[in-house]
C-alpha cells in the first residue's frame, strides 16, 4: 500500500478525488473530507485516531477490522468511508472503557481470550454481534432446522465466528466468554 | 489503490446511464469483492457509482406466487427471510454456506452474482491471465501450477476459472431469472441459465450484461417443494470457498434437479443429468460431468462430486 492510500485528509495534490462524509462514531458526530480511496478502518484509525480497530489482513479474511454500522458487523477493510454518509458506526472504544467494561469484554478477561490481544478488537465486536444474531433467528451454516428458534450453543457461535482469526489460537478461551455471556444473558 | 472519483446514483435508470456514459465505470454495493480487487489492482475502475441508496432491498411476492428479491437485499437477511427458509431453503443454506457473518451483512444479492473467480493466478498480476488481460496466456494452465481449486468442466484453453457463488448455485437449480434495466431506460429478463458465460476465448466477458446494463432484482418462480439441501466440501469447515458443493432438490417420487458450485466457470446443471436423479448419483454425474477436462490436480473433484451426492441421496 502506498502512503497515499491511507491519507484522510484533503491531500495537496488537487488532482486526487476528494469527498466529504458525516458519519456518527460511537455517539458522536464527525464530519471529515477523505480521499475516495480512504476505507472506513482507514479513516477510523487515521482520521478519527480510534486506533482500537486494527488492520490484520486488509482484505476482510481476518476480521480484525470488524465493527458494527447501523447495529450490523462488516470488515471496516473492505467498506469506503465515502460510502457511510450517515451511518453510525460502533468501534471497540465504543463498547466499553478499562473502567466501564462491557460483559463481553470482562468475559475476554476472565478466561483470557486472548494472547497477544491484536485480534481481541474485532473477536469482542465480532462476539457481541454474533449473540444478536442468534436472538434476531438468523440462520447460519450449523442450524439444524430453519423453521424452529436457533438454541445458543457452541457449535454456532463457533461457526459465526469463523471470520475473526486469532493467530495466537485462543479460540477455546474466546469461545468460553462468549458462551458465559451468552448463558449469563439468556 | 487507483485514484477514482465517486458520486451516488438517484435512481435505477439514471444508474445505467451513468454507467454507460462514464469510461470505466463500476457499480459498488456492499464492495465486498470489489474493494479487494481494487486494493491489488486488478480491478481499476475510474468512476464509482454508489448504488446503496436507491432502495431495492425489499423482498415482496410476485404475481405468480414466486418472490422478487431486490438486488440490494443483503445475503444476510435473504437467508433469515421467513419465506426462503420455508419454500426456497436450498437458497438459504447455500447462503450461509457462503463468507463469513461480517460480509454477509454486506454482500448483496446482485453482487454475489457479479463476484469475480477467485484463481490465485486472476488475483496475482505478475502471472498471466486472460480474464485480466484478453490473450496473455493462463497461468494456471502451465506445467506446474497450482489447479487445485480451478475448473473441471465448462473450461477452455483459455481459462479454468471457477465462478466461486454460493448463492448463485442455489438460484441455479431454482431456475431463477435476473432482472435488470438498461441504460437505455428498457428492462429485460435473464434466466440464471445464461446469465453466466462460459470461457471459451473470451474469458474476460463473465456474464450476459451489457455495458451499463444494472441488475434491479432476482425472481425466484413460485416453490417447487421437495426435499432441498445443499453441501459443501471445503478445506476447512467454515470461510471458504468450494472444492465442490451440491444442489438438491428432491421430490417423493425421485425426480428432482442437481446443480453444482466449485466446478465450472457457472453454477453447472443440466436437463439430462436432472432426468436421471431416479437412477442415483453415478447416473446423475455420469451426465452433468460427462465432458469434463480436468488437471491432475483437480480430477478428484469428479468423485468426489458423486460421492457427495450419493452421501445426500442416502441421508433422505
Amino acid at each position: 500500500m502506498s502512503p497515499s492510500d491511507v491519507s484522510t485528509a484533503p491531500p495537496s495534490d488537487t488532482d486526487i478525488p476528494c469527498s466529504s462524509v458525516q458519519l456518527t462514531v460511537n455517539g458522536t458526530a464527525q464530519t471529515l473530507t477523505v480521499d475516495n480511496r480512504t476505507t472506513l478502518l482507514d479513516a477510523l484509525r487515521e482520521g478519527l485516531h480510534l486506533t482500537g480497530t486494527k488492520k490484520g489482513c486488509d482484505h476482510g479474511q481476518c476480521g480484525a477490522c470488524t465493527v458494527t454500522v447501523n447495529g450490523r458487523r462488516i470488515n471496516s477493510c473492505l467498506s469506503l468511508a465515502v460510502m457511510h454518509d450517515g451511518d453510525d458506526v460502533t468501534t471497540i472504544e465504543g463498547v466499553g472503557t478499562p473502567d466501564a467494561l462491557d460483559p463481553m469484554q470482562a468475559a475476554f478477561v476472565e478466561h483470557d481470550g486472548f494472547q497477544c490481544g491484536y485480534c481481541t478488537p474485532g473477536q469482542i465486536c465480532s462476539a457481541k454481534a454474533v449473540l444478536e444474531e442468534i436472538r434476531q433467528n438468523v440462520p447460519s451454516h450449523v442450524t439444524k432446522n430453519l423453521m424452529e428458534t436457533i438454541p445458543i450453543s457452541e457449535t454456532e457461535i463457533r461457526e459465526r465466528m469463523s471470520g475473526n482469526i486469532c493467530r495466537c489460537g485462543a479460540y477455546a478461551n474466546i469461545l468460553a466468554a462468549i458462551t458465559q455471556v451468552a448463558e449469563g444473558s439468556a | 489503490m487507483k485514484t477514482f472519483t465517486y458520486e451516488k446514483a438517484r435512481d435505477p435508470a439514471q444508474a445505467a446511464a451513468l454507467a454507460a456514459s462514464h469510461k470505466d465505470a463500476k457499480f459498488i454495493a456492499g464492495g465486498t469483492n470489489l474493494l479487494d480487487l481494487m486494493k491489488i489492482e486488478v480491478e481499476t475502475p475510474a468512476h464509482l457509482i454508489d448504488v446503496n441508496g436507491l432502495g431495492l432491498d425489499t423482498i415482496t411476492p410476485t404475481q405468480d406466487g414466486g418472490l422478487r428479491i431486490g438486488a440490494l437485499v443483503r445475503n444476510t437477511d435473504l437467508a433469515a427471510d421467513a419465506q426462503v427458509r420455508r419454500d426456497y431453503p436450498v437458497l438459504t443454506r447455500a447462503l450461509v454456506a457462503g463468507a463469513s457473518g461480517q460480509l454477509r451483512n454486506k454482500a448483496t444479492t446482485a453482487g454475489n452474482l457479479l463476484q469475480r473467480t477467485r484463481c490465485p493466478y486472476f488475483y496475482d498480476t505478475a502471472q498471466a491471465c486472460n480474464k485480466r488481460t484478453p490473450g496473455a496466456g493462463c497461468a494456471a494452465q502451465t506445467p506446474g501450477a497450482v489447479s487445485r481449486q480451478l475448473g473441471v468442466i465448462g473450461t477452455s484453453a483459455a481459462c479454468i476459472a471457477t465462478h466461486p457463488s454460493d448463492m448463485a448455485v442455489g438460484l441455479r437449480v431454482l431456475d431463477a431469472v435476473v432482472e435488470t434495466i438498461l441504460p437505455d431506460g428498457s428492462r429485460r429478463e435473464i434466466p440464471i441459465e445464461t446469465f453466466h458465460k462460459l470461457p471459451g476465448q473470451t474469458p474476460h466477458i463473465e456474464n450476459a450484461l451489457q455495458p451499463g446494463e444494472f441488475i434491479t432484482a432476482v425472481s425466484l418462480p413460485a416453490p417447487v417443494g421437495g426435499a432441498q439441501s445443499y453441501r459443501k466440501l471445503r478445506d476447512r469447515a467454515s470461510y471458504a470457498f468450494a472444492l465442490i458443493s451440491v444442489a438438491l432438490i428432491r421430490h417423493p417420487d425421485g425426480s428432482g434437479r442437481v446443480a453444482l458450485g466449485g466446478v465450472a466457470p457457472k453454477p453447472w446443471r443440466l436437463q439430462a443429468a436432472d432426468d436421471q436423479l431416479p437412477n442415483g448419483a453415478s447416473a446423475v454425474m455420469a451426465t452433468l460431468l460427462e465432458h469434463a477436462n480436468p488437471t491432475a490436480a483437480n480430477a478428484f473433484k469428479i468423485e468426489l462430486a458423486e460421492r457427495t451426492l450419493a452421501a445426500m441421496l442416502a441421508e433422505e
